[in-house]
């Protein structure tokens, strides 16, 4: 055994020095592969965190959001809707909510008004969303107004909601729900949505379905539907962006098929030395297998390690648009670092697998060729 | 039909390989008819030289198997958000009737691959490569297998619908119509219990028993697989809900997520290493009459029969451990 991983290491030791020795193209292959190593996991890394990011954040929303249709439209929900909904075995809480978007066509962007009743707000205070106040730029007790059909209103900011929640909070405006009934116009005992609470997770579908029984013109959201929904479209993105990878990655194949089997006249030489010596064909395979495998995994560190950086410490500014949408009031965010065996083994099948597969043959060829062809 | 990078890459690896085996059952083929190895004529010095190629062609194509059956159940596990009443892998797999079949596939290709490569490895030592024949016939036995490994798993990539929210005003609710069964039938645990460590003592008996006479080689493959198949079905019976601490939690996957001490990987790595161990073991040991054979033969069986034994005995221990140390009492409930 020991002997076995002696050999190994003189291999090793021996292939290193022959790699140096030709720097310039080896460096080349190395910097392509890195590249595509790269580019690929950039993708996967960031894609996935967003993946789990919107996962964490929809970890604290209600079970079940309850909107009214009208003509196939959302509408405005009743107050006696809850009553109406009557006493459902495993529903643990039902409660209105009062939420809605204004348009503020001096900074061209859409705010998320909410008037929750458990915040202690006068109405003349709000609670702005850091995307705000970087945009407007507000601080506390500040003055935001918001105009209505034709009057202006004005609320003193009393507080700027922490960076840590910003994926979903940047656009989000909290004000009491008085002063929100005065600026839209909602009547009292009139509610944006419904959303009830279902402790056991197992218990929410039957729930909804009670629901949509009792209250034909509801139409019940899910928390486990929105959340699947965010997994493929995430999923699927991250897919699109692969397919029209594959179109670099056929060139890195070919890039790697043709460098090599165009064995320079020196390494020939240096094979059929090789073999004169006493190396067998199994012993050049070794080699060339040993190359392989140091280029691929130098490759496949360093371009994980870049993308890695590339995704985590600059927020992925390469792909950004693509893959996470685009708005005037764009959160800011740093994505909590995520990697797992899956990612791993994906990107291993599209970066070191097609490699492998592109340099078997030429390898097989170099390596069983005869010494006295190449050097006669 | 979903567009992840993780089913692109199992559809991708899977047509690669395939490929590859085709490449290589033609030159089968070719061996078989007119492999002679006392003849020096040209063809029989490039069907020599393309053997070399041929089995570092099957090493990697055996090699990104493995790797692709686990891609595959982790696949299976993180999908398990995606479709009404999958709660883990179990579920993924069971959203259409190709998921099964292909891990079963996944799982008896990575099998016959050892078993091949272990033939490779004996023939090698020989020096008028006398399993040859023998050899190329075993591949062209796997081939099929793995081109309907690639042709199952397409269909059941291509034949997954999500169920998702298609738009704002689209229907948001969906009755779970079809219901994914969730849990695996099973045995029940006592006689779950008698066939594991039934088989368990058998394949320690035929071990000792080949170590100590140098017989019955095949006789331990054969309880090496009957142990395997019985150990999956203890884990499914009644380790995993040791493991859970519950009592109708029957999954052979959850068991590797983080939640659970990732308690599946260190019973899965050690029965999959014994039992493939224990199949080369077999293999190897049928071939000691062939004379050039015969001294590699009595170097290498003997030791990977006990290795085998080995990592059969961390599997029982850890299993046994894994009981043993849980908060669940089945006692009055199972007699």
């Amino acid at each position: 055994m020991i002997e076995f991983f002696r050999k190994q290491a003189y291999l090793i030791d021996f292939t290193m020095s022959s790699l140096l020795r030709r720097k310039g193209k080896n460096f080349g292959l190395l910097l392509v592969y890195t590249l595509i190593v790269f580019m690929l996991a950039s993708v996967m890394l960031f894609s996935h965190s967003l993946r789990k990011e919107a996962g964490i954040i929809l970890q604290q929303s209600p079970e079940i959001i309850v909107q009214r249709l009208v003509a196939g439209r959302h509408a405005l929900i009743p107050a006696e809707y809850i009553q109406k909904m009557g006493r459902l075995r495993g529903v643990t809480s039902k409660k209105g909510r009062l939420w809605g978007y204004f348009y503020n066509p001096v900074v061209k962007a859409n705010y998320t008004v909410m008037a929750p009743d458990h915040l202690d707000l006068s109405t003349t205070e709000v609670i702005i969303g850091a995307g705000i106040a970087r945009t407007i730029g507000l601080g506390i007790g500040d003055y935001f107004t918001m105009r209505s059909n034709n009057d202006t209103f004005s609320f003193q900011v009393k507080d700027i909601i922490e960076r840590n929640s910003e994926l979903v909070t940047t656009d989000l405006v909290l004000i009491s729900p008085k002063a929100y009934r005065v600026i839209t116009g909602i009547p009292e005992g009139q509610f944006t949505d419904i959303v009830l609470s279902v402790r056991n997770p197992r218990e929410v579908r039957k729930v909804a379905e009670k629901l949509v029984q009792k209250l034909p013109d509801i139409r019940p959201v899910l928390r486990e539907e929105i959340l699947r929904t965010y997994d493929s479209i995430f999923a699927w993105r991250q897919g699109i962006v692969f397919v029209l990878l594959i179109g670099a990655l056929l060139a890195f194949v070919i890039f790697a098929w043709d460098k090599a089997s165009g064995l320079s006249a020196e390494e020939k030489r240096e094979i059929g030395i090789l073999k004169a010596v006493g190396w067998e064909s199994a012993d050049i395979l070794h080699m060339k297998f040993w190359e392989g495998i140091i280029i691929s995994l130098s490759a496949f560190m360093l371009g994980y390690l870049a993308a890695y950086l590339h995704v985590f410490y600059s927020s992925a500014v390469l792909f950004e648009s693509v893959l996470k949408g685009w708005a005037t009031l764009y959160p800011q965010f740093k994505l909590v670092p995520f990697i797992d065996g899956l990612q791993i083994a994906t990107l291993f099948f599209f970066t070191i697998f097609p490699y492998v597969v592109a340099t078997i043959i030429p390898i097989w060829k170099a390596s069983v060729t005869d010494p006295d062809a190449i050097m006669r | 039909m979903f567009l992840s990078p993780a089913i692109l890459a199992l559809i991708l690896v899977s047509a690669v390989i395939s490929l590859m085996l085709i490449l290589a059952s033609g030159f089968a083929i070719q061996v078989l008819q007119k492999w002679n190895i006392n003849s020096g004529s040209e063809l029989q010095l490039n069907l020599e030289r393309r053997t070399y190629l041929i089995s570092t062609l099957l090493i990697w194509a055996f090699a990104s198997e493995l790797i692709s059956l686990m891609l595959f159940i982790y696949n299976a596990e993180s999908m398990s958000g995606q479709f009404v009443g999958a709660m883990c892998a179990t579920g993924v797999l069971n959203v259409n009737e190709w998921g099964w079949p292909t891990l079963f596939l996944k799982i008896a290709i990575f099998f016959s691959g050892t078993i091949w490569l272990a033939l490779n490895y004996l023939d090698n030592k020989g020096f008028d490569y006398p399993l040859v024949r023998v050899k190329y016939l075993l591949l062209l036995l796997i081939v099929p297998m793995v081109i309907t490994e690639f042709y199952m798993q397409t269909r059941y990539f291509m034949e997954m619908n999500p169920d998702v929210i298609t738009s704002c005003c689209g229907s948001l609710f969906s009755v779970d119509a079809k219901g994914v069964a969730s849990e695996v039938s099973s045995l029940t645990p006592r006689q779950a219990i008698i066939a594991m460590y039934g088989s368990g003592l058998l394949l320690m008996l035929s071990g000792t028993w080949y170590l100590l006479r140098n017989k019955g080689g095949l006789l331990f493959s054969l309880f090496g697989l009957t142990a395997f198949i019985t150990a999956i079905m203890s884990i499914i019976s009644y380790i995993s809900l040791y493991i859970y601490e519950h009592p109708h939690h029957h999954c052979p996957f959850c068991i590797l997520k983080s939640g659970h001490d990732y308690a599946g990987y260190t019973l899965y790595i050690p029965l999959f290493l014994a039992t493939s161990l224990a199949l080369a073991a077999g293999t190897i040991s049928y071939w000691k009459k062939i004379p050039s054979l015969n001294s590699s033969v009595a170097v290498y069986a003997p030791k990977l029969v006990y290795l085998a034994l080995i990592f059969f005995n961390i599997f029982y221990i850890l299993a046994t451990w894994w009981v043993w140390q849980s908060n669940l009492t089945m006692e009055s409930i199972w007699q």
